[in-house]
């Protein structure tokens, strides 16, 4: 265990203080996790500590887990160097913001691990992973499209990243595939996290007519108002029936445990390599939430069909044909979008309405 | 839809969204009327969020989760007070470190809450009224905060200009050394202006967590104290005024989201500053008489007071 | 005021003369009370008071690299902190350093942006002064208001931040995005030529500390020995003498408050060109809005928010050595550094005033 070089004041105040830094430790392994929000967010990174928590339940007193919240991006270089300086051995960064600094300080650590979220630039020592939410979305897609009375699905963003916008379009093809009438409505908050703004696109949205909500922003808020205002609602991140037992559908979940775990474990092992991983619902690393009981058993029995068609890969969420919003083909006929595409997507398919702010 | 159906959900929208910035602004006017300026709205409103929540899911009970709110908030205020007005700190800047410690403490208290639904405070159903059209569920279909935020509006109204006790809020914040040389107590005076904020702030906050999204979640107010706060400016120091501003500021925010949610062809940064640009301009349109502000304006406001013994 | 408890008076009296002496004791007597606190504070969430105090104070400082992060955190900082001051000496009450910052970062960056191929030596000294540009540009706004409207600048400025926030967002989620970047909401990284020079190797203090220190003594001289610092004192402490003096209040608002700008301006830049890079849709953790306790912290004297800028930093430092090492939350820095910023400025009352405990059978009270 590499301890830092503590001068000869500041040990002698620190043994005075009966403080034994490290004394107790045993030769087991650190893992550290950078979050961008706080673990209470609910959402994106309440889903990450449970991924760390599910760590520290696998390997007990082999590893040792710690966590950072709330790091801003724009000073996390000196947060995950610290971690890499005290000797941890495996470090998840998880957020893309993290992207640079996480490189910057991997190039001087070369014998540390680290794990980015959502990036996409690797090194010998940074493997990346995200997740294919946009294949949970798809399956949602084909339930709202069943479902829509209005034929109006409401979408709150938070942010037109590609991330966001492949969930739109994925949302859009599924429910337009079994409803061609379906159109959809976009509110941006411009931000991850505001519950109460969150919740007023959702009324925004309701009042122009969507009798579906779906978002992409962190707070059970835009549920609390499709319960309230009796319509459908999907959840996010986490499965947040609590919220709105009567009007989620289901919820896309995100599940990072067996990724971290299978990552520690190949660490400790030796085995680790940097890799890119883009786990969808095959992998386990988006699930959904039980369906809601409302949901006639034909539509059930659609979205099951599609999930284990998306699975199995016989489903292809981006395959063509069909139309980007402007008319032009997106894909033929045949084809389908590849990742890079995917990756960068930054242009709306037929049925959204408004326009992609760029 | 046909006619004015749509005018009544963008007016319930926005009232929810005016709510909370009512009663923090009024509960911060009052404050600021007395000479003090406590910066530490925010922080005030999340420890009230956090004790009405909790004390919500706990007993079950709305009327006490308001009132745990309130004191929540008092109490922080009174913190300040001690810090400012007992030992005569610099009142910016315990106020920014009170928002601090406020976020902090919130967070800290409502750990194991987060993740909890609770339902919403109840709106008002009175049979026949209720369903009225239009005026119905405007008028008489809200929760009992919003009744609140209007009568705490009037009261304070009444109570600063029509009342003497209010002569002597205002007295001792226009010139404290000449109102304590008439007698009246300063500091106990503006202790108690600086509780009453704290405590609107904490209903402010707790109106959050209790009806407009019940739940708890960090830093959930998301910057609404700041913005209270630039709304007294905004409303010259009237009670009225702060009204007006927070449904001005809440109707814009709206109809930002509504104008894109009907497709304008916009981008979303450009109308999410809105709010912000026409509180500017609105400002600028109303400042150009000085004597007018200045009549309204406590001229002691965040002066500190010692009296010459 | 007296705290009343028969038969004792605990009485707060003004000095005749601010006493030095406590000018240097009362961040000693606020350490005392803040470690002493803390013990309360951190044994009742279980923590070890004496690990945690370290973790907070002594390991954040304990190598080179850690204590040359100190600098870098505190420069942002210390730079909109000096510009403040000036403003509220005063009564300036600019709050939208956080603002004037972004858009600093803006301007100064958008040389680099529009032009990637420069690599002339002259860009990035062209990019802060943009920087400083910018930020003026965006405090000009609530000094126009002010001087010709008569509009508050407290809210101006403030809502002038959320405006300049978004601007940044329009930019980043648009034409400012990195082209071989997949649209993900980053710029190119800065060439070495837009980049701010790093001062001691192995470390990522830039250049940006040097002007940080260069602002401490340009103020510092500005406000002790220049007509325009005089005048800045003079309208803040006695508006009617400066005003018979023949002080332009207009020409002060304007100066203070396009001096903080161009200053955060060059905060701003200095973060974007130093230790991040690259642009970024948030640039600054909220330093703006700090530098505002930074600077009464610092009792608006430049070499006092020197040192509150440092101290400021460490505990934002600390709060994440205790993170990592005792699993501290987030919530627990907040409140911790509360109470810091209470005590420190709960015994800034032992300058002015002295307590008294006099033994006296009746309340005087006129």
């Amino acid at each position: 265990m590499t301890r830092k070089q503590f001068s000869g004041l500041v040990s002698a105040v620190a043994l005075a203080g009966g403080l034994l830094m490290g004394g107790t430790a045993a030769a087991e392994d650190k893992v550290g996790f950078i979050y961008v929000g706080p673990i209470g967010d609910h959402g994106w990174t309440y889903r990450h500590e449970l991924g760390r928590q599910a760590v520290q339940n696998e390997f007990g007193d082999k590893v040792k887990t710690s966590y950072v919240e709330s790091v801003k991006e724009s000073s996390s270089e000196p947060v995950i160097r610290q971690m890499a300086a005290d000797g941890y051995k495996l470090i998840f960064t998880t957020s893309f913001g993290f992207m640079n600094p996480t490189l910057k300080v991997a190039k001087q650590f070369p014998d540390v691990k680290f794990e980015h979220a959502t990036g996409y630039k690797r090194a010998d020592n940074v493997s990346t992973y995200s997740a294919r939410f946009y294949e949970g979305r798809y399956v949602v897609g084909k339930i709202a499209g069943k479902m829509t009375k209005s034929n109006v699905i409401g979408y709150v963003g938070s942010f037109p990243i590609p991330e966001v916008v492949r969930g739109i379009n994925a949302m859009t093809l599924a429910a337009r595939s079994v409803n061609p009438d379906v159109t959809v409505k976009v509110a941006w908050v411009n931000t991850w996290y505001d519950p109460g703004k969150e919740g007023d696109a959702a009324k925004a949205l309701i009042d122009q007519g969507a009798d579906i909500i779906l978002q992409h922003t962190d707070s059970p808020a835009p549920l609390q108002v499709a319960e309230n205002r009796g319509v459908w609602a999907v959840g996010q991140a986490s499965d947040m029936a609590k919220f709105a037992p009567k009007a989620q559908l289901t919820a896309i979940i995100d599940n990072w445990d067996g990724y971290y775990v299978a990552r520690t474990k190949a660490a400790l092992d030796g085995t680790w390599k940097s890799e890119d991983t883009w786990g969808g619902l095959k992998s386990g690393m988006v699930e959904l939430a039980p369906y809601n009981e409302a949901i006639p058993a034909d539509v059930i029995a659609l979205a099951e069909e599609t999930r284990k068609g998306i699975e199995d890969g016989s489903i292809v969420p981006f395959a063509g044909p069909f139309n980007k919003q402007d008319g032009s083909v997106g894909a033929k006929e045949g084809e389908a979008l590849d990742d890079g595409t995917l990756l960068g997507l930054n242009w709306y398919v037929e049925g959204v309405d408004g326009k992609l702010p760029k | 839809m046909s006619g004015f159906d749509w005018v009544v959900p963008i007016i319930l929208t926005v009232i929810t969204a005016a709510t909370p910035l009512v009663f923090a602004g009024i509960g911060e006017l009052v404050t600021e009327k007395s000479g003090v300026l406590n910066l530490g709205v925010e922080g005030m409103m999340l420890v009230g969020a956090v004790s009405g929540f909790i004390t919500a899911l706990v007993t079950g009970n709305y009327f006490l989760a308001v009132g745990a709110a309130a004191l929540a908030g008092a109490i922080m205020a009174f913190l300040f007070g001690v810090l400012t007005l007992s030992l005569m700190a610099n009142q910016v800047a315990t106020g920014l470190a009170l928002t601090l410690f406020g976020v902090g403490l919130s967070a800290l208290m409502g750990q194991e809450f987060v993740g909890e639904p609770i339902a919403a405070l109840s709106k008002l159903n009175i049979t026949g009224l209720s369903d009225l059209p239009f005026i119905g569920p405007i008028i008489f279909g809200q929760d009992v905060l919003v009744y609140l935020s209007f009568v705490m509006v009037a009261l304070v109204s009444w109570l600063l200009y029509k009342t003497k006790a209010g002569l002597i809020l205002r007295a001792v914040g226009d010139s404290h050394d000449a109102a304590h040389s008439i007698g009246y107590p300063v500091i106990a005076i503006r202790y108690l202006a600086v509780m009453f904020g704290g405590a609107m702030s904490g209903i402010g906050g707790a109106y959050l967590s209790l009806a407009y999204t019940p739940m708890w979640a960090e830093n959930m107010t998301a910057g609404r104290g700041w913005i209270a706060l630039a709304l007294i400016v905004f409303a010259t120091w009237k009670p009225g005024l702060v009204l007006v501003g927070a449904y001005m500021f809440g109707g814009i925010t709206i109809l930002q989201l509504h104008a894109q949610a009907a497709g304008l062809n916009v981008p979303s940064q450009v109308l999410s500053m809105l709010p912000y640009l026409a509180t500017i301009l609105v400002l600028v349109l109303i400042s150009k008489d000085e004597s007018r502000i200045r009549k309204h304006a406590p001229a002691c406001i965040g002066k500190i007071f010692h009296p010459a013994a | 005021m007296k705290l009343r408890g028969p038969p004792m008076l605990l009485k707060i009296e003004k000095r005749a003369e601010y006493s030095k002496t406590m000018v240097y004791l009362t961040p000693i007597i606020a350490l005392v009370l803040t470690v002493l606190s803390s013990i309360v504070l951190f044994e009742s969430l279980g923590v070890n008071p004496i690990e945690a105090l370290y973790q907070f104070f002594i390991a954040p400082l304990d190598t080179k690299y850690e204590f040359s992060e100190l600098f870098v955190k505190a420069t942002p900082l210390i730079l909109c902190a000096i510009g403040l001051s000036v403003g509220f000496r005063a009564n300036v009450w600019n709050i939208g350093a956080e603002g004037q910052l972004t858009m600093g970062a803006i301007v100064g960056s958008s040389l680099f942006i529009y032009f990637p191929e420069t690599d002339s030596i002259f860009l990035l000294p062209a990019m802060i002064v943009m920087g400083a540009l910018g930020g003026a540009a965006w405090a000009a706004i609530p000094a126009f208001f002010k001087t010709r409207f008569n509009a508050n600048e407290i809210l101006t400025s403030l809502m002038l931040v959320y405006v300049a926030l978004l601007i940044l967002s329009l930019l980043i989620h648009g034409p400012w995005r990195d082209p071989a970047g997949f649209n993900f909401p980053e710029s190119e990284t800065f060439s070495d030529s837009a980049s701010m020079p790093i001062l001691i190797s192995g470390t990522r203090m830039h250049f940006g500390t040097l002007m940080a220190l260069l602002a401490v003594f340009g103020a510092w001289i500005m406000m002790a020995r220049t007509l325009i610092g005089f005048q800045v004192k003079v309208i803040g402490e006695a508006p009617r003498a400066g005003g018979y003096a023949g002080f332009s209040r207009k020409k002060i608002i304007w100066f203070t408050l396009l001096f903080a700008g161009a200053l955060s301006g060059i905060a701003g830049l200095s973060e974007v060109s130093g230790p991040i890079g690259q642009v970024v849709p948030s640039i600054s953790p909220g330093y703006g809005f700090t530098a505002i306790i930074v600077a009464f912290l610092g009792r608006l004297h430049p070499v006092g928010i020197f040192f509150a800028g440092l101290l400021m930093a460490l505990t934002y430092l600390g709060g994440e050595t205790a993170q990592i090492n005792l699993g501290l939350p987030v919530a627990v820095t907040g409140v911790f550094q509360g109470m810091v910023l209470f005590f420190l400025l709960a015994c800034d009352v032992l300058v002015h005033y002295r307590f008294r405990l006099n033994i006296a059978r009746k309340v005087t009270s006129q």
